[in-house]
């Protein structure tokens, strides 16, 4: 699997739940605001089920979460470790 | 998902003798005495019920969700403390197997799942509920250790865990701990004359210098909330969610029979149509909050995102409809339904809490109706 599909689904889950469309891709999307509690396990979830990965404690690293080049990242991080 | 599986019906079986059994009969003096028996609590963790959810190879029973699900409803029907008791416990097990590292794994899962060690949730403090975040217990990093300091409240069963997870600020930063029962400067308040559940033996907590092993924080510095709370916080909406559903269908069958029993005005209640209405209300709401319980359930055995809103819509649902459930229960049974001859008045004080605790319903309106400006629920 390329990038591009792994980056698109991540923004478009995303898309789904901070109310705004236009941000680039390395963008701090909980500065974007709107975000509301239950976000942060709502995108655990999500990535954990769409690129079948498991987020571990030693994962919680806010520079793991914060944009859709960060989750990319981890995602293909992960792929690689498996 | 509809309809249960052959496997899926014979666990809610085993669940309903013994709750039947064990737990119904006695359910209304445990409610007077405000305590739940050791002798149960060690039965109820002989079952495996306690460490249900937890997987095998730390003594857990691997169930999935949804049969959890069937378990919690099965345990509120006869007892909502006890089921309190599946919840919280299952709610600091569920978060230390997700987000404990492998040494804090390795030595509390086995013991939770085998109920040697009871475990409680603490997050509320005298001043601060709903709005979790701004609580202002604080824990100070040392080399070794964390110095806790300040006060949690409503601890559902404060009085007999045996370890507690704590959530504290950081320097600034939401933090999740475990934190032992016998560490020192913690001390233990008893809180009684509850309205309902009034026997899952709620405790307030005072910290006051406990040093907390540094090894014991769940999680890592600032995802207290955001990944620890929330976490437990969906399992425990999940399972109080079914708990509405257990007490709606106790409601149901206690005013099934008495309006099957009970005679005015030369016939049975149940051959009055204002009475017929209340009953086909209650058969047609505990339907429905089931059938949300079981698709949030279902979702959650998927691992979907989506299963944490559907999880609060149930629960949003199951806890409104119990209350109403409840009080049509007591309305049939009259001033029987007041007295302590009749478990409806139970129910009813139940029912209440349950829209209170695990995100109240105000609460749950607010995010249900964001979640709808998102999108989830506008294109169908």
């Amino acid at each position: 699997m390329n990038d591009v599909p792994v980056r698109q689904r991540i923004r478009e889950f995303i898309e789904r739940h901070v109310r705004q469309r236009n941000f680039d891709d390395d963008v701090d999307i909980f500065a974007l605001g709107f975000v509301n509690s239950m976000f942060a396990m709502q995108l655990v979830l999500f990535v954990e089920g769409d690129f079948g990965i498991k987020v571990e404690d030693e994962d919680l690293e806010i520079d793991n979460f914060k944009s859709v080049n960060a989750i990319g990242d981890l995602v293909e991080r992960k792929w690689r470790e498996a | 998902m509809i309809e249960l599986n052959d496997d899926q019906v014979r666990q809610r079986e085993a669940f309903r003798s013994f709750v039947n059994t064990l737990v119904a009969p006695f359910a209304d003096d445990y409610d007077r005495a405000e305590h739940l028996p050791r002798s149960l609590i060690e039965e109820t963790a002989k079952q495996g019920y306690l460490g249900a959810v937890l997987p095998e190879e730390y003594g857990g029973g691997g169930m999935s969700m949804l049969v959890y699900g069937l378990l919690n409803e099965e345990i509120a029907r006869g007892c909502s403390s006890l089921r309190s008791l599946l919840t919280v416990h299952g709610m600091v097990a569920h978060v230390v197997l997700k987000w404990g590292s492998k040494d804090l794994r390795a030595r509390w899962l086995p013991r939770l799942a085998s109920g040697e060690k009871i475990a409680a949730f603490a997050l509320t403090e005298p001043d601060v509920g709903s709005d979790a975040r701004a609580i202002e217990t604080s824990a100070v990093a040392s080399s070794n250790s964390y110095v806790l300091n300040g006060r949690k409240r409503w601890i559902t069963f404060g009085q007999i865990a045996d370890v507690f997870l704590v959530f504290a600020q950081c320097k600034g930063r939401p933090t999740a701990l475990l934190v032992e029962r016998n560490t020192p400067g913690l001390t233990i308040e008893p809180i009684t004359g509850m309205l309902g559940v009034r026997a899952s033996m709620l405790a307030e907590l005072q910290f006051k210098n406990c040093r907390v092993p540094r090894e014991n924080i769940v999680g890592r510095e600032g995802f207290g909330f955001s990944h620890v709370a929330s976490m437990a916080l969906d399992l425990g909406r999940y399972t109080v969610a079914w708990g509405c559903v257990g007490i709606g269908q106790a409601c149901l069958e206690a005013s099934l029979n008495y309006a099957g029993e009970r005679r005015q005005f030369g016939a049975y209640l149940k051959d009055h149509q204002l009475i017929r209405r209340m009953l086909t209300g209650m058969i047609t709401n505990v339907k429905a909050a089931r059938l949300l319980c079981l698709h949030a359930g279902y979702l959650k055995d998927l691992g979907a995102a989506e299963a944490i809103m559907e999880t609060s819509v149930a629960k949003y649902f199951a806890s409104t409809m119990a209350t109403k459930v409840a009080s049509d229960a007591v309305q049939i049974h009259g001033a029987r339904g007041c007295s302590s001859e009749s478990s409806v008045q139970r129910y009813l004080r139940d029912a209440k809490i349950m829209e209170i605790i695990e995100g109240s319903t105000q609460m749950q309106e607010i995010l249900i109706a964001e979640h709808g400006y998102q999108g989830e629920y506008g294109r169908r």
